[in-house]
C-alpha cells in the first residue's frame, strides 16, 4: 500500500470514479429506457364523474372507467395521473403528484375539471368524498418525523367544498378514549368516511400500538373511540354498517381481514375474501363491497365481495386499483 | 466553509511557529475520513430521501409493514459496536473495521434491489446498512484522533463533522437528480448510490492510513488488547465517568422527530414544509462545526460540550416560550443545529485523551452506544411526559431535565483535570 505514490493513488480514484460512473450512467440509461406502458384509450369518449353504471378506478396511474355491467370490458382512460380516486355525486377527489417528491390532492367536478388543489406532504394513501359530495378527506404517509427515529406516521385531512374549510390534519381534534380524555404525540388517524349529515365520519385512529375505531365531530372538533382493532372504515350507503380491515388476531404483521361491522350491534362479520386485504373498501351497493389486492408481482386487481360473509371473491376490474361506484 | 477555517493560521497564539502552524491544519488522515464520510453521506441521504417513496409508491407496503420491517435493531446495533470497536483495539486495524462497516452499507445499497418485494429481506438490508453505520463509527473516530495532537482535536473533529455534513445535504439532490433524469426508477438511484459508496470505499483504501506517520508501529510489541482490559476501561476513573457522562448527556435529547414536531404545532406550519426543519438544522451543523471545533481547541472542550447542551435546554425553552413566528423558526433551528455542532465531535476530542490509545476505539464506541442507548430511554420517557402531561408541560420538563443533566457532568467532568484546560504543547 505505501508502495503506492500520491499520483497513482490519484490515478486509481479517477479511473474508479470513470468506472463506477459509467455502471450507474450504463444502469439509468437501460432503466430510462423502459417507460410504463402508456395506458390505451379504450374510447375516444372522455372520461366523467356523472352519475351512471359504470365504475371509476386508477389505470397505470390514470383515471379510467368502466361499465358496471361490463366492467373487465372497454376502459376509459383519462390523461389525469392520479394514485388514489374517488368520486361521489359528481364531486371527485385524486391524489395526484406535483412534481417527483410532492403530492396534491385535487378536488374535480363532474367534468374532470379541477375546482380546487391543496398541496399536501407525504405520500398518498386514502381519499374519499362525502356521499352528497360536499366533503372530501385524503390520508398520506410522512416520512421522518416520527419521535421514535424512522418509521411512518399519516396524516388525515378534510375538506368542505361548500365553505372551503381545511383541516390540515385531525391530530389537533380532542380525543375521548374509552370514556375518558386522552392526548398523546404518537396519535395518528387514516381512512375517513362520511356519515349522511357532512358533519360526522369515522376514521381509524392508531396509538400507543393500538388501533381503534373512532368516531368524529367534524364542528365540534372531537372524536371516540368505538373498538379496537378496526381500521380504514367505509360506511354502506344505508348507514347501518362498515366495512374495514380487521387485522388478523390483532397484528398487522399476519395482514388483514375484510370484515363489516353492524353498527347497532357491533357484531363483526367476516366476508368471504381470505387473501390479506390493505384497502380501504367502497360500497358498489347496499350489498357489495369492491377492494384492490396486490399479489406479489405488484400488479394491483380490483375485486369485490358480498358485505354478508357469504359467496365467493370475483374478479372486477383486471389491473386496475382504487374502485369507486359512481353514484 | 471548513477550508477557510482550516486554512487560516493561528497567528494570535503563543508560541507560534512551525509547529502552531503545522496543529493549525488537520491532517491529511482527517481530511481523507472526511472525504470518505463526504461520500457514503452522498449515497446513504440519497437512499434514505427516497426509501419511503420506493416502499410505499414502489412496493405499496403500508406504514404498519414498514414499521414491523424497520423494527428495534439499536441493542444489537449497540453490542456490535462495541464488538467492533474491541476487535479493532485488540488486532490494531481500526481502518480495516471501518472498512468493514463502510463496503457493508455501500452492499446493502445493491441488497435492496436483489431483496425485491420480500418485506424479511428489506428488513435484514436495512440492519445490514445499520449494522455498516454502527461498526464503522468508532474505528473511524479513533483514527482521527489517533493522527491528531491532543491540542487539535476540535479542529479535526469539526472538519470532520462538517465534511460529513455537506455529504448529507447533497445526498437528496442527487437522488433528485437521478430520479429527474430517469423517471420513477428507485432502482437507478439505488445503483447510483451504491456506485458512489464504491467510491468511497476506494479512497478509504487507498488515501486513509492505520498509522499516522512518525508513530507507526508504536507499541506494536505489546500483547494484545484483552477482555479484561478492555473492561478495565470502566473501571478507570476518568473514563468510567466519561461513559457515564455521556450516558447522562444523552438522557437530555429528546429527539428530532419531537423537537420538529413541536415546533411545527407551535407554528401551524403547513405540514409540507416539515422536511425542511431537518434541512435548516443541518445547514446550522454544518456551518458551525469547524469553528465551534477550533473554539474547543482554545478555550477547552468541556466549555463547549457544556455550551452545547445549554443551547439545546434554551432550543426546549424556545419551544414552550413567548417567541413566536419566523424568529422562532430561525432561533430555535440555529440552536438546534449549534447543539450538535458543539457536541456531536467536541465530545469525542473530548473523551481522546481521556482513553489509552490501545483501547481507543472500545472507549469511542462505549461513549457513542452510552449515549445512543440513553438517547432510547430518553425519547420513550418524553413520549410518556407528552401523553400525561401535554406537550407544553413536557418540553418544560424536558429543559428542567437537561440543566439537570449538565450539573450531573460538571460534577462527573469538572474535577480539576486536564480536560478543561487546552493542554499547553511542550
Amino acid at each position: 500500500m505505501t508502495a503506492m505514490s500520491t499520483r497513482a493513488k490519484l490515478g486509481v480514484v479517477v479511473a474508479s470514479t470513470v468506472l463506477l460512473g459509467a455502471v450507474a450512467a450504463g444502469y439509468a440509461a437501460t432503466a430510462a429506457e423502459a417507460p410504463g406502458t402508456p395506458p390505451s384509450a379504450g374510447g375516444e369518449q372522455a372520461v366523467t364523474l356523472t352519475s351512471g353504471p359504470r365504475l371509476l378506478a386508477i389505470t397505470d396511474r390514470h383515471v379510467s372507467t368502466v361499465a358496471a355491467t361490463d366492467p373487465g370490458g372497454p376502459r376509459t382512460v383519462a390523461g389525469l395521473e392520479c394514485l388514489r380516486v374517488y368520486a361521489a355525486a359528481g364531486t371527485g377527489v385524486c391524489l395526484k403528484p406535483e412534481t417527483a417528491w410532492s403530492y396534491q390532492v385535487v378536488v374535480l367536478d363532474a367534468m374532470l375539471r379541477q375546482t380546487r388543489a391543496v398541496s399536501v406532504p407525504g405520500l398518498p394513501n386514502r381519499a374519499r368524498v362525502s356521499a352528497s359530495g360536499r366533503m372530501v378527506s385524503w390520508t398520506t404517509f410522512v416520512g421522518g418525523d416520527s419521535y421514535t427515529a424512522s418509521g411512518f406516521s399519516t396524516r388525515t385531512g378534510i375538506l368542505d367544498t361548500r365553505t372551503g374549510t381545511t383541516v390540515a390534519s385531525l391530530e389537533e381534534f380532542a380525543i375521548t378514549r374509552d370514556g375518558r380524555g386522552y392526548r398523546n404525540a404518537d396519535v395518528n388517524y387514516w381512512g375517513v368516511t362520511f356519515t349522511a349529515d357532512d358533519n360526522r365520519f369515522y376514521a381509524t385512529m392508531a396509538t400507543g400500538g393500538e388501533r381503534y375505531l373512532v368516531r368524529g365531530d367534524l364542528a365540534a372538533r372531537t372524536v371516540e373511540t368505538l373498538k379496537e382493532n378496526v381500521e380504514c372504515p367505509s360506511l354502506s350507503p344505508d348507514g347501518t354498517r362498515l366495512a374495514f380491515k380487521e387485522a388478523v388476531d390483532a397484528d398487522p404483521a399476519k395482514g388483514w381481514r375484510l370484515s363489516v361491522l353492524d353498527l347497532s350491534s357491533m357484531r363483526v362479520t367476516a366476508t368471504a375474501e381470505v387473501r390479506s386485504v390493505d384497502d380501504q373498501a367502497a360500497w358498489l351497493d347496499n350489498g357489495e363491497l369492491a377492494y384492490t389486492l396486490r399479489p406479489d408481482d405488484g400488479q394491483p386487481d380490483v375485486w369485490s365481495v358480498r358485505a354478508d360473509g357469504a359467496g365467493t371473491p370475483t374478479l372486477v376490474i383486471p389491473g386496475a386499483e382504487s374502485p369507486s361506484p359512481l353514484t | 466553509m471548513y477550508l477557510s477555517t482550516v486554512s487560516r493560521p493561528v497567528a494570535d497564539q503563543p508560541g507560534s511557529g512551525p509547529r502552531r502552524r503545522r496543529l493549525a491544519m488537520v491532517s491529511g488522515n482527517v481530511v481523507a475520513l472526511g472525504t470518505v464520510s463526504l461520500i457514503t453521506d452522498v449515497s446513504a441521504e440519497m437512499v434514505a430521501a427516497v426509501l419511503p417513496l420506493y416502499l410505499v409508491l414502489g412496493l405499496h407496503l403500508s406504514p404498519v409493514a414498514f414499521g414491523v420491517l424497520d423494527g428495534v435493531h439499536t441493542g444489537a446495533t449497540a453490542l456490535l459496536r462495541v464488538v467492533g470497536g474491541f476487535a479493532a483495539d485488540r488486532f490494531r486495524r481500526r481502518k480495516l473495521i471501518a472498512g468493514v462497516g463502510y463496503a457493508l452499507s455501500a452492499v446493502a445499497k445493491l441488497g435492496l434491489l436483489l431483496a425485491g418485494r420480500s418485506i424479511p429481506a428489506i428488513g435484514a438490508v436495512i440492519a445490514v446498512d445499520r449494522l455498516g453505520k454502527g461498526v464503522r463509527s468508532a474505528p473511524r473516530d479513533a483514527l482521527i484522533t489517533l493522527s491528531t495532537p491532543p491540542e487539535a482535536l476540535g479542529r479535526a473533529f469539526g472538519v470532520h463533522r462538517a465534511m460529513d455534513s455537506v455529504g448529507a445535504f447533497l445526498g437528496p439532490l442527487a437522488a433528485f437528480a437521478v430520479l429527474l433524469v430517469v423517471g420513477q426508477s428507485y432502482d437507478a438511484v439505488f445503483v447510483t448510490s451504491f456506485c458512489i459508496a464504491a467510491l468511497a470505499v476506494v479512497v478509504l483504501v487507498l488515501f486513509v492510513r492505520e498509522q499516522p506517520p512518525g508513530e507507526a508501529a508504536d507499541g506494536s510489541n505489546d500483547p494484545k488488547v484483552s477482555v479484561r482490559e478492555a473492561l478495565g476501561l470502566l473501571r478507570r476513573g476518568r473514563a468510567r465517568r466519561l461513559v457515564l457522562a455521556a450516558a447522562l448527556l444523552g438522557l437530555a435529547t429528546i429527539g428530532d422527530g419531537f423537537v420538529y414536531l413541536l415546533l411545527q404545532r407551535r407554528m401551524d406550519l403547513g405540514l409540507r414544509w416539515f422536511p425542511l426543519l431537518a434541512v435548516g438544522t443541518s445547514l446550522a451543523y454544518l456551518l458551525l462545526a469547524a469553528p465551534l471545533g477550533v473554539l474547543a481547541d482554545r478555550i477547552g472542550r468541556l466549555p463547549v460540550v457544556i455550551g452545547g447542551y445549554t443551547a439545546l435546554g434554551a432550543t426546549y425553552l424556545l419551544l414552550a416560550g413567548p417567541v413566536d413566528g419566523w424568529p422562532l423558526i430561525a432561533l430555535a433551528l440555529t440552536l438546534y443545529g449549534a447543539f450538535y455542532a458543539a457536541t456531536d465531535g467536541v465530545l469525542i476530542a473530548l473523551a481522546g485523551p481521556v482513553l489509552p490509545a490501545r483501547l481507543r476505539t472500545t472507549g469511542i464506541a462505549l461513549v457513542q452506544t452510552g449515549q445512543a442507548l440513553a438517547y432510547l430511554v430518553s425519547s420513550v420517557l418524553f413520549g410518556l411526559a407528552w401523553q400525561a402531561w401535554g406537550p407544553q408541560t413536557a418540553i418544560r420538563v424536558a429543559a428542567v431535565a437537561v440543566a439537570g443533566v449538565l450539573v450531573g457532568t460538571l460534577f462527573l467532568l469538572a474535577t480539576p483535570s486536564r480536560l478543561t484546560t487546552r493542554k499547553v504543547p511542550r
